[in-house]
């Protein structure tokens, strides 16, 4: 029975346990349930992942109703790995937060905060397990309104969060408009929501309607996972969101936007259209400037959140640039980051969050001789930065070895040459930013008061996720091959050999 | 076949891996491994058979690219040389059993290694890499001499060996560029359209590690400055591989008579002034590889065979010699002649082997030199070649002086300066350890073995022999030219004549480029520095420029970095929504 009911319980464990967490009293207990919820979602995702890579993708019919008139849930390799990824990531970062969150939260908000916590995650989970086109939405919506809530909680620090969650919310509004509109107008084409009915349906048929709502749901996705130039509301967001909500965010939920994209554009459209190259001209051209861009601001930033927000920036414009070049490599390298980026921005912010509770600012000149004082963290924010960069034995460098070879092996508009010289000269920039921070870090002499001593509560995941970035840096064949298979079912799909693999 | 080696194994490679390992082991250890491995190397040489000349047995053929790679080709000539050089392995690993340090033990193998691989190459590639390694593994051994100035020698030496190997590589090069064959044949530097400048090249190349005259200061220069472990290994291997080379790419090549002929001679006036013997002994190393040279140069089958034999031969007293001056050194700290004498009263075995030595590189007859020598001498006669035979009568009459008689008398018998009542009743030194008498006494053993017994050599010559050293005519010729040689010796030193020994420096051609020279080459260094650092300068202030144009813009605050109002950035979202759409619509 369980194991029937794989798709379903990793997204409505976490839904059901919201409420319940909110009934708890304001203290440890809830970030300890919040936790004990994440653990059961991961070892549940672990076997749905499991499942998958065994036997093929799996379906769930919702209250027993039958596909195309019911929701099913339906997981398929691809959405195996981001759950998995997105359980393992709240199992780390809800720990994490019980500590942090008493510096860092209005004490009085403790439950809710968590219960906030719980509703994204389920959101998030929920995206990518449903098959269903408006269920899309309906979780997408869910776990953002509950995200501008946990970055509004960052006020008790900085009242910037208030703005940042505002600007946040007009903006996630209008993506998800946008992506709602989209959405209804395939569905006065069709009279379908459920997306491999809709890409039956869609078959052949190319209007004027299919190609705006094409056009709404590509900028409405976009904005979601924050491609250049729609990804304004991420830096402010993640600089002044408490330090463990931008470690799960960073990690997760531009991520799952790139699923979703992904799925709309390769599961419900695929290449039978002409123009979905559309799509692919705005990866490869926004992709490359976002790159670049943010990878510039960064360079600039005086805040080490921001710097890292800004680099997340120039991290989804490798995925998107895997995912223009429109092959098996390309999207398996997009997955592959996805899975690496997900783990070194982890990494990173963990680390933050950990100077942020020992000294109480993120800001460049907080880091001053940090290598003496915090050796663990920094470390930990060392390895992180590596990954960053695209180190060898660490996981970034496997990502940027995919992603080059990739680029090497399709045929596109720019020549492949021209891309990996601009991966690489994109990797330098970054090797400016995080040398900057480590620089301050190591080379300077400490100044102002002593750290906090950082609780093992908090060092625990940290270290895990750094470990994690060389573990993936070494043992790299699992990830990547899983990626590969993920990434031909998601095409085979989308090229038309049948629409049900 | 060893059972449990694969089939082609290179015996190169077991040296230069057991090598390696070496680095983990104690002195012993150390010992154990060298002896297997060379004993192993052996063993897997002879397994793979050999051909007779011009009928080779190769191994491992691969084509890469189609160029053909022969790893392992064996026949008489490759494998008379590869067959001293397992012979010299082992006397270094057995005379440095208690004295070589890590460095010296581990690099000496992976040095004997390269110079078998290189023996044993068959094309010109894997000579080259044998030829680089054998630069590289050598320079540790000179360095691990210790000091500053072994330092310094040791670049000097690396700079000129690795030359070496570049311009044989550019000579391997040009030669495939024009067709050439890859296999490592016989090059013909004078042909119809005048001098080849391929072949020339690579004869450069060879004559730079055979030390043809004015290129070889870098022999005098490096050998002493290594340990005295350091300095026998030193003396078998690389001029060696060279000399084979030579014998392979330039047999019969005219102008290599005159060339030996000349490295004979100069090397006598230099070694019968020169202090140190270990520097007397590099430079008879030098005078030795003259009549090699000059053998190869005639090209006869009887100046091959004489060109072989005389490297086997004297690698074994050349090591010998240097094992005496090295266990003097040990035991005394110094190896200059005016600070040394009277050591036979204590040091009785080194004495005698190094006296076996010194009538062995004099070419005493019932001694290794006088088999091979005689060899060369015959072989410029039967050509009628009066010029050289006249040349090489002398040079053997020089070595004499230098090796055979100044060696060991200077050494060990001359002044006393050892007695305790010269040296406050500090004790004579000691004999030199076991090991290393083992080592010399092996070495002695194979310098009367083949003295006495010459066929022992002549079966291993490249072309077949009915040559007989002793007869009436040969022996006659050399005791009298010894002889004579000996009078003069003992007239010079009655009468005060014989260049006294003083402590001197002397200036060899290598002044011109250690003083000007060096001036030349800092200032083109200084030259360099400086356009670089205009290029530098330029580019810095162009990089600084466009970086602060970037940071201009992206900074907080820059154009490209400003925070937006909500509504402006709502706009940007409807701007991406009507491209989209537009795209969308039009494609």
């Amino acid at each position: 029975m369980l194991l029937d009911d794989l798709p379903v319980l990793p997204v409505i464990l976490p839904l059901v346990a919201a409420p319940v967490c909110l009934l708890l009293p304001n203290n440890r207990l809830a970030g300890s349930f919040a936790t004990l919820v994440a653990w059961i979602a991961l070892v549940l995702s672990a076997m749905l992942l499991h499942t998958v890579a065994v036997v093929g993708p799996v379906e769930y019919a919702l209250g027993g109703w039958a596909s195309p008139l019911g929701i099913i849930y339906r997981v398929d390799l691809a959405g195996a790995i981001v759950m998995t990824l997105v359980a393992l990531m709240a199992s780390v970062t809800f720990p994490y937060a019980i500590e942090s969150a008493r510096e860092e939260i209005v004490p009085s908000q403790t439950s809710a905060f968590f219960a906030m916590f719980l509703i994204v995650f389920a959101g998030l989970m929920g995206v990518v397990a449903t098959g269903d086109a408006f269920n899309v939405f309906v979780f997408l919506e869910i776990s953002s309104l509950s995200t501008y809530t946990l970055v509004a909680m960052g006020a008790k620090r900085d009242r910037r969060a208030l703005t940042a969650a505002f600007t946040y919310l007009v903006l996630g509004t209008i993506g998800a408009t946008f992506f709602v509109i989209g959405l209804g107008l395939l569905y006065q084409v069709t009279g379908t929501l459920n997306m491999i009915d809709l890409h039956d349906r869609l078959a052949g048929v190319d209007n004027k309607v299919v190609r705006a709502g094409y056009a709404f749901i590509l900028t409405g996705l976009g904005l979601k996972l924050a491609m250049f130039p729609l990804h304004r509301w991420l830096p402010a967001a993640y600089t002044y969101a408490p330090s463990p909500v931008t470690a799960f965010l960073a990690s997760t939920s531009t991520k799952v936007a790139i699923y979703a994209m992904l799925r709309f554009l390769f599961t419900v459209f695929g290449f039978n259209f002409g123009f979905i190259d559309v799509a692919f001209t705005f990866f490869l051209i926004l992709g490359l400037i976002g790159m670049f861009y943010a990878s510039l601001i960064a360079i600039f930033r005086e805040d080490v959140k921001m710097i890292l927000a800004y680099s997340s920036v120039a991290q989804i414009g490798y995925m998107l640039l895997g995912i223009s070049f429109a092959t098996v490599d390309g999207v398996a390298a997009a997955l592959v980051h996805v899975v690496n980026h997900a783990v070194m921005k982890t990494t990173l912010f963990l680390a933050v969050g950990a100077v942020f509770y020992a000294l109480g600012s993120h800001r460049l000149s907080a880091y001053r001789g940090l290598g003496k004082r915090m050796p663990v963290t920094t470390a930990v924010f060392l390895i992180g930065g590596l990954s960053l960069i695209g180190v060898p034995l660490t996981g970034g460098f496997i990502s940027k070895w995919v992603l080059v070879a990739a680029a090497f092996n399709s045929v596109l508009a720019v020549p492949s040459l021209v891309i990996v010289l601009m991966i690489v000269a994109s990797s330098l920039l970054a090797v400016a930013y995080i040398g900057r921070i480590a620089w301050t870090m190591l080379l300077e002499e400490p100044v102002g008061r002593q750290p906090k001593p950082v609780p093992m509560m908090m060092v625990v995941p940290m270290v895990l996720m750094a470990a994690l970035t060389i573990y993936l840096g070494i043992d790299a064949a699992t990830l990547v091959s899983l990626c590969r298979q993920a990434a031909e079912t998601l095409l085979s799909t989308g090229l038309g050999f049948g629409g049900t693999s | 076949m060893i059972p449990f080696l694969p089939a082609e194994t290179n015996p190169a490679i077991i040296l230069m891996v057991a090598g390696v390992l070496m680095v983990f082991f104690g002195p012993r250890g150390r010992g154990i491994i060298g002896v297997i491995a060379v004993a192993l190397g052996f063993l897997q040489m002879y397994s793979l058979g050999v051909g007779p000349m011009g009928d080779a047995q190769m191994y491992g053929i691969t084509e890469v690219a189609g160029y053909e790679f022969i790893p392992l080709r064996l026949d008489k000539l490759s494998v008379v040389f590869a067959t001293i050089f397992h012979i010299a392995a082992l006397v270094n690993v057995i005379y440095g059993w208690q004295g070589a340090t890590k460095v010296e033990a581990s690099m000496g193998i992976v040095y004997a290694g390269s110079a078998i691989g290189g023996a044993l190459a068959g094309d010109l590639l894997t000579l080259f890499v044998f030829w680089e390694i054998a630069a590289i593994s050598s320079v540790f051994i000179i360095w691990a001499g210790g000091g500053h100035a072994a330092f310094k020698a040791g670049m000097r030496y690396l700079v000129i060996q690795v030359m070496s190997g570049l311009l044989l590589l550019a000579g391997i090069a040009l030669h495939l560029v024009r067709g050439g064959s890859s296999e490592f044949g016989a090059f013909k530097l004078v042909g119809e359209a005048g001098v080849d400048p391929v072949a020339a090249l690579i004869l450069f190349a060879f004559g730079i590690k055979a030390c043809f005259p004015i290129l070889h200061t870098w022999l005098q220069d490096s050998y002493p400055k290594a340990s005295g472990v350091g300095a026998v290994m030193l003396s078998a291997f690389t001029t060696k591989l060279a000399i084979y080379a030579l014998a392979r790419g330039f047999a019969g090549t005219d102008i290599l008579i005159p060339i030996g002929a000349t490295m004979t001679v100069f090397p006598v006036f230099f070694a019968l002034i020169e202090n140190d013997l270990r520097k007397v002994l590099a430079y008879s190393l030098n005078n030795q590889l003259g009549f090699m040279v000059c053998a190869i140069g005639i090209g006869t089958p009887l100046a091959i065979n004489g060109a072989a034999a005389h490297a086997f031969v004297h690698i074994t007293y050349k090591a010998l010699l240097f094992m005496g001056m090295g266990a003097v050194l040990l035991r005394t700290g110094t190896t200059k002649a005016t600070d040394l004498g009277g050591l036979h009263k204590s040091m009785p075995w080194t004495t005698a082997f190094t006296i076996v030595g010194a009538m062995s590189i004099s070419a005493f007859p019932l001694f290794s030199g006088f088999v091979a020598k005689s060899m060369i001498t015959l072989a410029a006669a039967e050509e009628h070649m009066l010029l050289a035979w006249l040349v090489l009568l002398f040079a053997s009459a020089g070595v004499l002086e230098h090796s055979g008689i100044k060696i060991p008398y200077f050494a060990f018998f001359a002044h006393d300066r050892f007695a305790p009542s010269l040296r406050n009743g500090a004790p004579r030194p000691k004999e030199a350890p076991l090991s290393m008498l083992i080592a010399m006494g092996l070495a002695a053993f194979l310098c009367l073995l083949v003295g006495f017994y010459p066929p022992v050599l002549y079966g291993l010559l490249p072309y077949e022999t009915d040559y007989h050293a002793y007869t009436l005519e040969h022996v006659a010729t050399q005791m009298q030219l010894l002889m004579f040689a000996i009078f003069a010796f003992m007239l010079l030193v009655r009468f005060k004549l014989y260049p006294p020994e003083v402590r001197s420096v002397n200036l060899d051609v290598d002044w011109f480029w250690r003083v000007p020279g060096r001036k030349a080459l800092m200032a083109a260094v200084q030259m360099t520095a400086d356009v670089w650092h205009a290029i530098w300068a330029a580019l810095r202030d162009i990089t600084g420029q466009v970086l602060s144009g970037i940071g201009a813009v992206h900074r907080p605050g820059g154009l490209l970095a400003r925070y937006w109002t909500v509504g402006y950035t709502a706009l940007t979202t409807a701007a991406v929504l009507a491209v989209a759409l537009l795209l969308a619509f039009l494609s």
